[in-house]
């Protein structure tokens, strides 16, 4: 770890002028990423600002029938909160889904939209890495790439996004709220997230200083009836080598809408804009579901060694669907 | 006493923290080391500016092969693998591995030791590194030494290809498994402190006599000159069976900054320096006749070892005695690559190897449909088939029997893909386990002391396996007083020597000692007409004594070790679900059965066997050392991405200890349980797997990519 200093932010403006003060400077939330990766070498940070004072604690029920989010809210929190279990069920199943009991009670939500990738070498500062080194080049190309992407790739970088939280918001449109230089503003999380192409060292849309404060969860009735499949190499504490977030509006014997994205497989977390098209006006059922999936993979790129996420990624999505039409 | 179910009687100073690990050691003007590493795998270290680094906040001292002082023999003085490793001791500038220790920075703080550790910049001479396994596999080179000290390294009896060629159906195939990295709880530390030319170690360690002769003999100094204390090891599994490069390099750099100074090894350091199970591949062809009479079993191993030290993971030993075969041939050969050494994992050589052998066995079953259980038990070794020995004890046929019972064998339809629960694919798979029964010399002392206590001392160690328990149990049985009237001591090279604690030695070697210890200590208070359990009579006669009264012991094998062949046995039985969508394995039920002579406490040894078994499930579907081929790097090497079960991971395990009595092992009949548990559970689960599924998989760990991407599908 490289020595750093430590500031305690006292407001929401306070918080962002520190970081854009110096560049390089982080906000400190959870820690849960930013923390482990400090150890490592790969982030060095010469000041952290600590923003865990912030009252951005609070989970509240908007007038529209949504509800937001506070950027400090932990996991556990939001994964336990009523109005989510009920409202956004599969958002509550994926915050469960991740990491352990230990890590989601520090892990918070704007903590979470900023968790960095898993892939090997970019949490070794001894092999290339373009997103932490830019032009360094990719390891992970042609070296262990099991774990890694297979949608939004590029020639530059094929790390998997790894957020499981993240998944649900990207199926539900939600708007992530920041405050920065140029004032409060919002992003929906459509255009938060960036693809690697040459540029994969810039992965979101925040500019330098921008704190997230708050995420909105548009009022959605239909999904009530959604679920989050995550399939993972151990029953616990581990990364999702595919997942999906589905939500199914079911009218008439017909899909009148669905919304789907897709975890572990994608250089963000995976809007299946396609599949849902598919599904629009479809009867529910197996044929329906397959059409869809194979509308969502559509355009993978495997490497060597992930492959097999195609058809696990397909076979999770026909799962979710399923589930998620056989819900009450 | 002995056999009792007690409560660990170290249980309540571990969990409120009260129980002392080597880093917890305090130091008078402690200062803290890390370890400077290789990026390359293979070349030399050209040059290393430590300008930066020695600038930096806090830090005292970088040392490198630049300035590290000289050693006797480069370093190598005490050598002698595999109870001496070839270590990296800043003696030259030769990189033989990716992560070698090429430099220690000593700083005030663990974390400007650190920050000073990243600010060296090494500049290497770098060579085209060898790590990929089946790439290598050509450059095998037959293993012509004994395997620890003893063993021959390859078996031959009968004709084995005649038989093979006359066999009604042979089953030839090749299983893998990959770097096992043990990765115990408390990582790898060291506290030195120097005290002229006397050193003390607080040491994390399975033998504090051996690291006592190790360090000594590398410093040049006498080894009364220096004390090994490891009061709690908090897991070891092999890798902390040696000394290691950092405990000589903090001796070092304690030495050269004049103050005591500790080294805790990173999670990331844990993986190429302190060890790992070697690749394996391993040839097994098994030739039978179509009633299940196995007529011939040839298994040809070949593990990796490093470019500067052979290490052999000795697959092959189980398949010459495990069965009545009359035609057997097993060799062991290695291919170096540019990887730390390997060591002892974990029921070394049994655990691997039985994989190969008793997936093989599963896989003849299917071929001839017969039962599993019933192929074993037609091929039973009545005596041992290798060197005609009578067994000192067997309850194999037991094993097989009351774990089949336990398990609900019956249930089993014979065919793969046959049984179902809802979605689920079940398949239900058994193996033999087994790990040989060996002891070591040992000795002991047992004190009457002023206050009435009895002393025990012994230089063993306590791993997380109970050892102060079972050993204070051993003493209060043989002196017939309440175990609060016994206090043991162990982990302190000044104590009475005992061997090291691993290969299921630890209460066949130690407890022996300190039964003999006991009873001699009881007999001389007889001699006074003392009875031990007489409090108030045993206070006076150590006052009439001016002091402690003593008894010393030790045990050792004898004439027996030649005359029987002394082994432990079990039969693992596994319950896997397989989703047959997205191939998710579950294991739902494990039993296992064994017979390994006498238990000491029947509470810490179901915990022992429980905890072989659940590595033997990591070893089955999970664990697996990433080395980036190009580079030789380490890839996943945290506890996120090395893969070892959950709780959640973990289902109901069910444990039968069968009724044993062996006269012959050691005078208290126990043949130690410390490995057994994690033999023969990868195949009882691949062969469930198979069962489940109809795919079956050569090489571990079992994921569900495996399953995906088989033909047959999941």
């Amino acid at each position: 770890m490289f020595p750093f200093t430590f500031q305690a932010a006292a407001d929401e403006d306070a918080a962002s002028r520190a970081v854009r003060a110096t560049p390089g400077a982080r906000f400190l939330a959870g820690g849960t990423t930013l923390v482990d990766l400090m150890k490592l070498n790969v982030e060095r940070p010469s000041v952290v600002v600590d923003i865990n004072a912030l009252p951005l604690t609070a989970i509240e029920e908007l007038p529209d029938g949504g509800v937001r989010v506070g950027a400090m809210v932990r996991n556990s929190d939001m994964a336990n909160h009523p109005a989510i279990r009920s409202r956004y069920p599969f958002l509550s199943q994926a915050l469960l889904a991740g990491a352990s009991p230990q890590l989601r009670n520090m892990a918070t939500t704007g903590g979470n939209l900023m968790q960095r990738t898993r892939c090997y070498y970019f949490r070794d500062t001894a092999m290339p890495c373009n997103k932490r080194e830019p032009g360094s080049g990719c390891a992970a190309l042609d070296g262990h790439n099991r774990i890694h992407a297979i949608l939004g790739t590029s020639a530059q970088c094929i790390a998997a996004h790894a957020s499981d939280m993240c998944v649900p918001l990207t199926a539900l449109d939600a708007v992530i709220h920041v405050n920065g230089e140029r004032g409060p503003r919002t992003i929906p999380i459509g255009e938060f997230y960036l693809l690697p192409g040459d540029r994969p060292e810039v992965e979101t849309a925040l500019e330098p200083g921008e704190l997230i404060t708050a995420v909105d969860l548009p009022p959605l009735p239909f999904v009530t009836r959604s679920v989050y499949v995550k399939v993972r190499d151990r029953a616990s504490y581990a990364f999702a080598l595919a997942s999906a977030a589905v939500a199914l509006d079911l009218g008439d014997g017909r899909i009148r809408n669905a919304r789907i994205a897709l975890g572990g497989v994608g250089t963000r977390p995976w809007r299946a804009h396609a599949a849902e098209r598919t599904l629009a006006g479809a009867r529910p059922g197996a044929a329906a579901y397959q059409a869809a999936a194979a509308a969502a993979l559509e355009g993978a790129a495997p490497r060597t060694h992930n492959a097999f996420k195609i058809e696990l990624a397909k076979r999770t999505l026909m799962r979710a669907l399923a589930r998620a039409e056989a819900l009450a | 006493m002995i056999g009792d179910a007690i409560d660990r009687l170290d249980g309540r100073l571990k969990v409120t923290g009260g129980a002392r690990y080597a880093a917890e050691w305090p130091g008078d003007g402690l200062l803290y080391a890390v370890l400077v590493q290789s990026t390359i795998a293979n070349g030399t270290l050209a040059a290393v500016d430590t300008r930066d680094a020695a600038a930096a906040p806090g830090v005292r001292l970088v040392i490198t092969a630049d300035n590290a002082p000289r050693l006797p023999q480069n370093g190598r003085a005490a050598v002698n693998p595999p109870a001496g490793r070839e270590l990296s001791l800043l003696q030259d500038r030769t990189v033989r591995y990716n992560g070698e220790p090429i430099g220690v920075v000593i700083a005030d703080s663990f974390e400007q030791a650190s920050h000073g550790a990243a600010l060296v910049r090494p500049t290497f001479r770098e060579e085209p590194p060898r790590i990929n396994m089946q790439e290598a596999l050509p450059t095998a080179t037959p293993y012509v030494r004994k395997i620890l000290g003893t063993i021959e390294p390859s078996h031959t009896r009968g004709d084995v290809d005649a038989a093979l060629r006359a066999a009604a159906t042979v089953i030839d195939e090749t299983y893998t498994t990959p770097i096992e990295t043990h990765n115990a709880m408390e990582p790898h530390a060291t506290m030195a402190q120097w005290d002229g030319d006397r050193l003390t170690l607080y040491d994390s360690t399975q033998y504090v006599y051996g690291v006592r002769r190790f360090v000594a003999k590398t410093f040049g100094i006498p080894e009364q000159n220096v004390t090994v204390i490891a009061k709690f090891t908090g897991g070891a599994f092999g890798s902390k069976g040696s000394a290691w490069s950092h405990v000589v390099l903090a001796a070092m750099a304690a030495k050269q900054v004049g103050r005591p100074v500790k080294l805790v090894l990173t999670r990331r350091q844990m993986f190429g320096l302190v060890g790992a199970r070697p690749y394996t591949v391993q040839h097994v062809a098994i030739g039978a006749r179509r009633d299940g009479t196995i007529t011939a079993i040839r298994q040809n191993v070949t593990s990796s070892t490093s470019v500067f030290e052979d290490w052999v993971e000795s697959a092959s030993l189980q398949t010459r005695m495990l069965y009545g075969v009359p035609s057997v041939a097993t060799t062991q050969s290695l291919v170096r690559l540019h990887v730390g050494t390997p060591t002892f994992n974990r029921g070394p050589g049994e655990s691997s190897g039985t994989f190969a052998l008793e997936s093989a066995l599963d896989e003849l079953a299917y071929r001839l449909d017969v039962d599993p259980i019933e192929l074993r038990v037609k091929n039973y070794a009545e005596a041992d088939p290798e060197t005609g020995h009578p067994w000192s004890s067997k309850s194999l046929r037991q094993c097989y029997t009351q774990g089949a019972a336990r398990f609900g064998w019956s249930r089993r339809k014979p065919h793969p893909r046959s049984m179902r629960d809802g979605d689920q694919l079940i398949g239900l798979g058994m193996a033999t386990a087994t790990y040989p029964a060996r002891r070591m010399p040992a000795s002991a002392r047992a004190r009457l002391m002023p206050d009435g206590s009895i002393a025990i001392e012994a230089a063993t160690h306590e791993l997380g396996t109970g050892t102060y328990t079972v050993m204070s149990q051993i003493a209060a049985d043989a002196l017939d007083v309440p175990i609060d009237r016994v206090r043991f001591d162990l982990g302190d090279s000044r104590l009475p020597e005992n061997p090291i604690s691993a290969g299921s030695m630890t209460a066949a070697s130690t407890g022996p000692a300190i039964d003999a210890a006991a009873r001699a200590l009881r007999d001389r208070l007889q001699s006074r007409g003392v009875r031990p359990s007489d409090l108030d009579a045993c206070r006076t006669a150590v006052s009439q004594n001016g002091g402690p009264i003593e008894a010393d012991a030790s045990a050792q094998p004898g004439p027996e070790t030649e005359r029987y062949s002394m082994h432990s046995f079990g039969a693992v039985f596994a319950e896997v679900g397989v989703d047959p969508d997205v191939g998710q394995i579950r294991v739902r039920r494990v039993t296992g059965a064994y017979g390994a002579g006498r238990v000491l406490n029947a509470k810490t040894a179901r915990s022992q066997l429980m905890g072989g078994l659940v590595y033997g499930l990591a070893m089955a579907l999970f664990e697996d050392t990433l080395l980036d081929d190009r580079t030789g790097r380490y890839v996943n090497a945290d506890l996120a991405e090395y893969l070892v079960p959950v709780n959640a991971d973990i289902p109901d395990i069910d444990v039968i200890v069968v009724d044993e009595d062996d006269a012959q092992v050691n005078p208290l009949g126990v043949k130690g349980i410390g490995e057994i548990g994690t033999t023969g559970v990868t195949a009882a689960v691949a062969n469930a797997v198979f069962h489940a599924t109809g795919v079956r998989v050569r090489d571990l760990p079992i994921t569900l990519d495996k399953l995906l991407s088989h033909p047959a599908g999941a």
